[in-house]
């Protein structure tokens, strides 16, 4: 059994207000972190080599330590509540259920970062979670963890919620700035970082929910002590969001040993595939991670198993593996179409494009336009490899990453299912009424184990 | 900007907190929060006026509104119905039967999307991905979301809906 951290007592009733929290030891991970030193907290994060949980793994220590510190100008933490991927719903998991977990490592981070005002930004859809995050911001701040003078520090700290207004990209940092900032949620070009100049052009750290959630044990055990949790640089713990062809869809809290055929198969998370049917690809880490046919999924090309894990998953690079991301794992079974999947992902890179770059406005359109014909039996082989073409042309290309999201799912959907791809060009009535499940397909899929 | 166009007394307090919440001459940050407030207070969707009105609110330029409120998918630029159905159809959700949900809604209410009822009831809008893939297929109605829809269940809400018996808020 895994260990759990952040989800440890998720299953205790009114765990989400502040009393039964307190109850169960929190806000002491806060209580120590405020008699430590800014700099002796930086030092615990980067010793728990906690990467980002966002989906770009970006070690949070170092992030940390590139905020800029010019006299009198203040910092700012934001926290990321934008999640919008598909196939990610832990965020908002722990912040309907353990909002605590959040706000205490906001006051921890903000201590640590110096930030007197700190904000979430949360996707305007959650539209019920900002009543319950203000709930608990009053509740903390009620008992003396939030606000002027925090337990006599002389530390003060405002936290507040924004709702976005419904845009992909807002999770994309910059653009999450322009929006908290009252405009269009266009990228901004990098550098300058908003480490450097960030909100209202101040010094800011934007993160994840989890990450800053993660923050409460790596202060509540050492940075030391999470760092042996998992393995190699994928310490501590990770929550993966569950769902498509599952018995049990949710919220797991993982500690990154176990593999991904466990994951799937086993009692403890996902219980299998319904109905006895045949795993067929996955989605590890949010729809712009690369989708992997089930025989790479479960074993690297190497024929180890393939292990729910940053280093793991990305065994093989783009060509045999895929991505941690923000650990939205999205599973297909053999009844499912490829290419109807990955023309509803291109469906909504072009819905969310901000349209500011022209690969990404123009040919994210254009890659849905083509996948809509391919799948409607109207497509020709050489759309292929036009859809191929394009989606090269738009990766690397753009200012933010969205570009790189809408680019990779259609690249992987290509390299590993063009078989399929093939079979919707050559039998076009069949493709409307059937669909191509597992037929030719390239490798046998291994029976579970588990 | 017309007259009769002005926040409850209750909602302009609530503005004015919403502003407090940031720097001096930083109000513009408050656009998106009091978009949300004037949408829900002005019958659902963000004419001209009310846009104006915002702006005069923030002392900031009409523009900077319209070029905002355009920009993200929550608010709504034509009159909608009273229940306006969002339901989510990417990748998980049309794994789960989302486009099955659809379909259903389309015929049984007679409207395509993005069209509103002729009783003013409903509108039906598709949406990517609402952070629901767990949970579906789903819609959200209101501040709220339903998930693990079903036919039966969603002939439900909406029977629920027309005796004015589903919660927006």
């Amino acid at each position: 059994m895994s260990k759990k951290l952040l989800l440890k007592d998720a299953h205790i009733e009114g765990i989400r207000y502040f009393e039964t929290y307190r109850k169960q030891g929190g806000y002491t991970a806060a209580e120590k972190a405020l008699k430590m030193t800014p700099d002796e907290i930086l030092e615990e994060v980067k010793a728990s080599g906690l990467r980002g949980r966002g989906g770009a793994g970006f070690p949070t220590g170092m992030k940390w330590s590139f905020l800029a510190k010019p006299e009198g100008v203040p910092r700012h933490l934001v926290v990321n509540a934008d999640e919008s991927e598909p196939g990610t719903f832990k965020d908002r998991y722990l912040m309907e259920f353990l909002p605590h977990v959040l706000i205490e490592g906001m006051l921890i981070s903000s201590f640590c970062l110096g930030s007197n005002v700190s904000y979430i930004y949360i996707r305007g859809e959650y539209s019920w979670i900002p009543d319950i995050l203000e709930e608990a911001i009053e509740e903390a701040k009620a008992a003396g963890f939030l606000g002027k003078n925090i337990l006599g520090t002389g530390f003060d700290c405002e936290i507040y919620v924004q709702r976005g207004g419904g845009a992909y990209i807002c999770g994309e940092e910059t653009a999450l700035l322009e929006s908290l900032e009252g405009k269009r949620g266009n990228p901004r070009l990098k550098p300058p970082f908003p480490a450097v100049k960030g909100l209202w052009e101040r010094p800011t750290v934007v993160n994840n929910v989890e990450s800053i959630a993660a923050v409460v044990p790596i202060i509540d055990i050492g940075g030391a002590e999470y760092a042996k949790i998992g393995v190699g640089r994928s310490t501590g713990t990770k929550l993966i969001s569950a769902c498509g062809n599952i018995n049990k869809p949710g919220v797991y809290e993982i500690d990154m040993t176990i593999t991904v055929e466990e994951f799937i198969y086993s009692d403890e998370y996902c219980g299998g595939i319904p109905n006895g049917k045949r795993l067929k690809a996955c989605i590890p880490g949010g729809s712009s991670v690369p989708i992997v046919p089930a025989n790479l999924l479960l074993k690297t090309v190497n024929g180890e198993p393939r292990y729910m894990n940053y280093e793991s998953l990305a065994d093989g690079g783009f060509a045999t593996g895929t991505m941690m991301g923000s650990g939205g794992f999205i599973v297909l079974d053999e009844d499912q179409c490829v290419v109807e999947h990955t023309m509803t992902l291109a469906r909504f890179y072009n819905h969310e494009s901000c349209g500011q770059c022209t690969p990404c406005r123009e040919g994210t359109g254009w890659m849905y336009k083509i996948l809509k014909k391919i799948e409607n039996g109207q497509g020709k082989m050489e759309d292929i490899d036009l859809l191929w073409d394009i989606q090269r042309k738009i990766e690397g290309n753009t200012i933010c990453p969205l570009g790189d999201a809408a680019a990779w799912p259609v690249a992987a959907a290509i390299r590993h299912f063009r078989d399929e791809f093939e079979w919707h060009v050559k039998k076009p009535e069949l493709c409307l009424t059937q669909n191509y499940g597992l037929a030719n397909y390239a490798d046998p899929i291994p029976a579970p184990s588990v | 900007m017309s007259e009769t166009i002005a926040f409850k007394p209750e909602s302009l307090a609530q503005v004015h907190k919403i502003i407090a919440r940031y720097p001096e001459g930083r109000q513009k940050s408050a656009l998106l929060p009091v978009l949300h407030l004037a949408q829900k207070e002005f019958g659902g969707w963000l004419d001209v006026p009310v846009m104006d009105y915002v702006a005069g609110l923030l002392d900031i330029q009409p523009i900077e509104v319209y070029e905002v409120a355009t920009f993200y998918t929550m608010f709504n630029m034509k009159p909608v119905g009273k229940y306006v159905l969002e339901v989510c159809r990417t990748g998980p959700c049309m794994v789960c039967g989302s486009e099955k949900i659809l379909n259903h809604i389309r015929t049984k209410l007679n409207i395509k999307d993005g069209e509103t009822t002729e009783d003013g009831m409903f509108t039906l809008k598709p949406a990517e991905c609402l952070g629901a893939c767990g949970y579906a297929p789903m819609m959200q109605l209101g501040k709220f979301y339903h998930e693990n829809l079903t036919i039966e269940k969603v002939d439900e809400i909406l029977d629920l809906c027309r005796q004015g018996q589903v919660a927006l808020d």
